[in-house]
């Protein structure tokens, strides 16, 4: 089996438009969660999310690649120009046929359905543009990565809600470490904030119409994000023969299915995930120093949540920290996995720990330490991230310090 | 602008070039369009002059929208607008 390690970074999302800046808003614990900006946000009742405002495509793309890269397609390339930038990979040859890349998504071009819906049906148009199909599929934008870096290995998308994003990024760890690969560009993105996007999380009555307050007792739903964060995988002995700068080390991941209910989760399925993650990276649970929660701020999901991780860790859950970054940049869905583990990569390596902010009233049934507000200092040797997606399907990455 | 002049702006356009680069005797190849720029140039096409250009994807050549040249593009345009007048 083949060592793991992180080469690269990139993201765009509520917080900033690249890793450092959203390292800053993290340790600062800012909100990137605001009022939306969208059509007829009039007609919605949840109005805020965590959007990533300012956002001029046509700064980063010519006409003819807008035309055919869907919002959440844009975020990932330019997600990806960042991870491989900072990796120093270029790929040809049999690197090239040996890389692939394993992307999240939950809604995909969800944006592009959007505006073509109001095209045909509301506005009555009979006539669409030629390129929907290709802008709007899931696989778009793992598509437009593999032909933008020459990407000719395995490469596909994964859509598991919530968790998609995890187990992209585990596919791509167990490729690489297989062996089936030698680097992975993974990660994940959503760009899901549009009227429709919106209405039918409304209709779900999950949503929070003023704040994400993960654990706290004031909790009182989620809120939505877009965005995405790309990483490149690789195998530990191709990085150091070349004296790539290692971010971290991928040490284990796992997933589980609750087999229960659509939507409300399960404290056994979350449970057995995190485990599994622990046992594949071959851990004892006492070394984990910080948990990077799904902690939705939904009243289900908080709880689950922590008595999940009151049973695997018994007493040593009263020692690690776990935070709730959804609190600061909302729910990006289908990408959420990957902007999160940079939370746990900022813990590793730069000691520093994301606050879970909007915390206002301890919660008994969420008694862990939440890092309520405040970034912490401490130094973390090994992370763990989770994500528990609607269709209780789970999945959770282990990292560790390099 | 007349049909000709719309139809170069919108080769022109597709091409990212000037009007004033587009010939009446180029072939859409020769101006860089390839096979997703020309579906996109047909959509352009119907789009303003309101009309249903007859193409299929497929086989490019066939049905009676003559897109061999710049010249016979705006050619078949103009029969289209004039089939849709009378």
């Amino acid at each position: 089996m083949n060592r793991v390690v992180i080469t690269g970074a990139g993201t765009i999302n509520s917080l900033g438009a690249d890793v450092p800046a959203t390292y800053e808003a993290m340790r600062e614990g800012r909100c990137g969660i605001g009022q939306l900006e969208i059509a007829d946000v009039d007609r919605l009742s949840i109005q805020i999310g965590g959007q990533i405002k300012g956002y001029d495509e046509a700064a980063h793309f010519n006409r003819q690649q807008i035309s055919l890269y869907d919002r959440f397609t844009q975020f990932t390339l330019l997600a990806a120009r960042q991870a491989i930038g900072q990796s120093g990979l270029t790929f040809s040859g049999a690197l090239a046929d040996h890389s692939g890349v394993v992307l999240g998504t939950s809604g995909g071009g969800l944006n592009t359905q959007d505006e073509n819906y109001r095209a045909v049906y509301e506005a009555g148009k009979n006539r669409v543009h030629p390129f929907i199909v290709p802008k709007l599929m899931n696989n778009a934008a793992a598509s437009h990565v593999s032909m933008e870096w020459n990407l000719r290995g395995p490469s596909f998308t994964v859509a598991t809600a919530c968790a998609s994003s995890n187990h992209a990024m585990g596919q791509a760890f167990n490729m690489v470490r297989c062996g089936m690969a030698k680097v992975m560009v993974t990660g994940g993105s959503e760009a899901m904030l549009c009227f429709g996007g919106i209405k039918a999380w409304e209709g779900l009555r999950v949503m929070s119409k003023d704040a994400c307050r993960p654990f706290s007792a004031t909790r009182n739903g989620m809120v939505q994000g877009e965005g995405a964060g790309v990483f490149v995988f690789e195998d530990y002995a191709h990085a150091k023969a070349r004296g790539a700068d290692i971010l971290c080390e991928v040490i284990g991941f796992a997933m589980s299915s609750d087999a229960s209910d659509i939507v409300t989760p399960s404290k056994q399925g979350a449970a057995r995930a995190i485990a599994g993650a622990i046992k594949d990276a071959g851990l004892d649970s006492a070394e984990v120093g910080y948990i990077n929660a799904h902690g939705t701020g939904t009243a289900a999901n908080d709880k689950t949540e922590c008595a999940a991780v009151a049973d695997v860790f018994g007493a040593h859950a009263d020692k690690l920290m776990m935070s709730s970054t959804k609190s600061m940049h909302g729910h990006l869905i289908g990408g959420t996995g990957a902007v999160e583990l940079l939370a746990c990569i900022m813990a590793l390596r730069d000691g520093v720990v994301a606050p879970t902010i909007g915390y206002e009233e301890p919660d008994p049934e969420c008694a862990l330490d939440v890092v309520p507000n405040v970034a912490r200092d401490a130094k973390v040797d090994v992370a763990l991230s989770n994500a528990f997606a609607f269709g209780g399907l789970n999945a959770v990455i282990a990292l560790r310090k390099h | 602008m007349s049909i000709k002049d719309q139809v170069i702006a919108i080769i022109a356009g597709q091409a990212m070039l000037e009007p004033s680069d587009i010939k009446m005797d180029h072939t859409l190849e020769d101006v860089g369009i390839d096979s997703l720029g020309l579906v996109e140039s047909i959509f352009a096409i119907e789009e303003t002059f309101d009309i249903t250009v007859p193409f299929n994807a497929n086989d490019p050549q066939a049905g009676d929208f003559d897109i061999s040249s710049v010249a016979a593009i705006i050619k078949a345009v103009e029969q289209l607008k004039a089939e849709q007048a009378g």
